[in-house]
């Protein structure tokens, strides 16, 4: 039987994955269920977000969480311009999943002409500090990416709850024409909400660079789980990700501590086909 | 009088230097049309980090022929193709060079899958292949398929015994061991090995796992580790997985006592803080005395330069270039003692005929055409990869540095 060390640390590294899987998660949840876009470029995104993260604070010196007020910003208004391409030429879900395939093979490119196919690591402050309390050591990055997982994915829950916007964007998530009608701006809408979702993939980016190794292939190791946590967590529903994340993420981590860890990957996907199969049930 | 005597001696060996690199006085410039030869390299997906160094190789190696005295006499043509790290590609790819490009010679691509998927091409085309840094000797059955990373045929016995050689020596040998497999074929099956031979040189097994090939949280893997504490810490892995482990192991406050990683990512893990004293298989590193050799001296030179201006991290050589190097002198040594461009002389020549290279001699006559195992252990060191057993081969001075 593993000691109470090896279960409650494992408890809090599946708590930090799976916050980074919220992350993840939410910017393609958000897009998926309201904007009907699958975009996988989502990945590509937070991948160069992490690239960024590299240059502006391994290169140029700036505080890794100070270079979320530059990428953010820039990737909102990257997610705009998406979006306006999208709707230019009438892109539906499916066409939007080859189109943000297609985007997620150029950005690799982009990535790999700028950053060499070769393996990057930012060495921050934040990458290998850890907090002990008690027996239990808690990753300072991981702190990060848990707090910025929990207010991204609760404010955006609240915002869509409990505000006139969060409203209309839901009005025009359902029926675009009739939220229309009653005069709402369902194009202005859309927009906000893709460089919102995008604006989430450059945070994701931030919270990669901080604790994973970059290469520009890794752009592909995430999407199997992260799909698992978007469908488990229901689409379009921003607190879906959080708790699918953290319940795969915590899955993962127990199964690693008390059994084979070439067990876990098995752990998301067997989620996922219960969740599946137990929502069609209901259906 | 004496001074032009030391004269005339240095210019010989800067000639006999240049010879031996594949230059050649003025005016006598290859011609004629060229040696076309077709290989693939992962130049995306994700082998592309590694590829970029057999890129690069492969790029000086034929620079050099063409500015020398070609292959035959004629200029060479390295047509090279991106099998995008997949090995369904690397095969129709190969097809493709020996069908439609037509070329004369195959040049393997770097890694397992792409090397095993080429193999089926060449063999049914009866072609000769030489191939960088194949993994699982007991699958390579092709008769004209020759590796140049020297392995030995089982290096799954011999290498950890040569591992466990160098620890016996050290100033504290480990007595217990927890071993971490990556599912990963080509370290897998290298971590059996490593289990087995632990067993019968009395080393205690505190820990065995195995994990999945892509894992991203090593985080519970790390607590079962320093749970465990092992004297030394053997992990199958290859690439980043090792610097994953150490960044899990750093998360928790643990540092391992000896560590041991099979084939990590040579560049991040030199250059990681975390990585002191970590040990690796090598085949061939830079620094006396491999580099007494003045083929492979030349060879580091530039491919130091190359290597800086392509942005790479690490940009000294170390096992896959030595081997990607190794693989293009087993050709050209080949085609010159056959004269020829013919599958059907190469293939049998080699099988018969030991070729010098910067590894050593090396021969063919063994299973699988394999022949000895040449590999040996290196540590990080002060940032760079030192060889530290057989002592043979550790630079001056050099020691393995203890836990």
């Amino acid at each position: 039987m593993p000691s109470p060390a090896i279960i409650g640390q494992s408890l809090i590294s599946g708590t930090f994955i799976g916050a980074l899987y919220a992350l993840l998660g939410l910017g393609l949840s958000l897009s998926w269920g309201m904007l009907r876009q699958i975009n996988l470029a989502h990945f590509a995104l937070a991948f160069l977000g992490a690239y960024l993260t590299y240059q502006l604070s391994g290169v140029g010196g700036m505080d890794p969480l100070l270079t979320l007020l530059l990428i953010a910003p820039a990737f909102f208004l990257l997610g705009v311009g998406m979006h306006w391409v999208f709707v230019r030429f009438a892109v539906g879900p499916l066409g939007s999943l080859l189109a943000t395939f297609g985007l997620t093979v150029i950005i690799e490119s982009v990535i790999q002409w700028i950053w060499t196919a070769d393996f990057l690591k930012l060495e921050s402050p934040y990458g290998s500090a850890s907090l002990r309390v008690g027996i239990f050591y808690l990753p300072v990055a991981g702190l990060i990416t848990l707090a910025a997982a929990a207010a991204l994915c609760f404010g955006t829950w609240a915002v869509l709850r409990y505000t006139d916007l969060g409203r209309a964007m839901r009005a025009a998530a359902e029926d675009g024409p009739m939220a229309a009608a009653f005069g709402v701006n369902v194009n202005a809408l859309s927009r906000l909400l893709s460089g919102f979702a995008s604006a989430c993939a450059g945070v994701a980016g931030v919270a990669l660079a901080l604790s994973y190794t970059l290469a520009p292939s890794q752009i592909y190791a995430w999407i199997g789980v992260i799909f698992a946590v978007v469908m488990i967590g229901g689409l379009g529903k921003p607190l879906g990700p959080l708790i699918a994340g953290l319940v795969i993420g915590v899955s993962e981590a127990v199964t690693m501590a008390l059994t084979a860890p070439a067990w876990a990957p098995v752990v998301s996907f067997s989620l996922l086909i219960l969740v599946l199969l137990a929502r069609a049930r209901n259906i | 009088m004496q001074r032009l005597g030391r004269l005339a001696l240095s210019l010989a060996a800067l000639a006999a230097l240049g010879l031996a690199f594949g230059f050649r006085p003025a005016g006598a410039d290859p011609t004629g049309d060229p040696v076309r030869i077709g290989g693939t390299l992962a130049l995306t997906g994700p082998l592309a980090a590694t590829a970029i160094v057999h890129k690069i190789v492969g790029e000086i190696y034929v620079d050099n022929l063409n500015h020398g005295k070609g292959l035959l006499g004629r200029p060479v043509e390295w047509v090279l193709k991106d099998d995008q790290s997949k090995p369904d590609l690397a095969r129709t790819l190969y097809e493709q060079l020996i069908t439609v490009d037509k070329v004369d010679l195959l040049m393997g691509p770097y890694a397992t899958g792409d090397i095993l998927a080429a193999m089926a091409v060449a063999q049914r085309y009866n072609k000769v292949l030489i191939h960088h840094t194949f993994g699982i000797p007991s699958m390579a059955k092709y008769e004209w398929q020759f590796p140049a990373w020297s392995l030995g045929s089982d290096p799954a016995k011999t290498f950890p015994n040569t591992l466990f050689d160098a620890l016996a020596a050290a100033p504290h040998p480990p007595k217990t061991i927890a071993i971490l497999a990556s599912k990963f074929p080509s370290v897998y099956f290298m971590s059996q090995g490593a289990r087995e031979v632990a067993k019968t040189r009395g080393l205690q097994e505190v820990l065995y796992l195995e994990y999945e090939f892509g894992t991203q949280d090593f985080g519970p893997i790390a607590a079962r580790v320093k749970d465990a504490n092992p004297d030394l810490l053997f992990v199958g892995a290859i690439g980043l997985e090792g610097n994953q482990i150490l960044d899990a192991l750093k998360k928790i406050d643990y540092v391992p006592h000896y560590h041991f990683y099979m084939y990590p990512a040579a560049g991040p893990m030199a250059k990681s803080p975390l990585a002191a004293n970590a040990l690796a298989a090598s085949i061939f590193e830079q620094h006396p005395p491999f580099t007494d050799n003045p083929v492979a001296a030349a060879f580091a030179k530039e491919y130091n330069d190359r290597a800086a201006k392509a942005g790479l991290p690490y940009t000294l050589v170390e096992t896959q270039a030595a081997v990607s190097f190794t693989a293009w002198q087993i050709l050209e040594a080949a085609v010159t003692a056959t004269n020829s461009l013919d599958d059907a002389k190469i293939g049998p020549w080699l099988k018969t005929h030991p070729v010098d290279t910067i590894q050593g001699k090396l021969h063919f006559d063994g299973p699988n055409n394999y022949g000895d195992d040449l590999t040996k252990v290196k540590q990080v060191q002060d940032g760079k990869w030192v060889t530290v057993w057989p002592k043979q081969w550790a630079p001056p001075g050099a020691t393995l540095h203890g836990e």
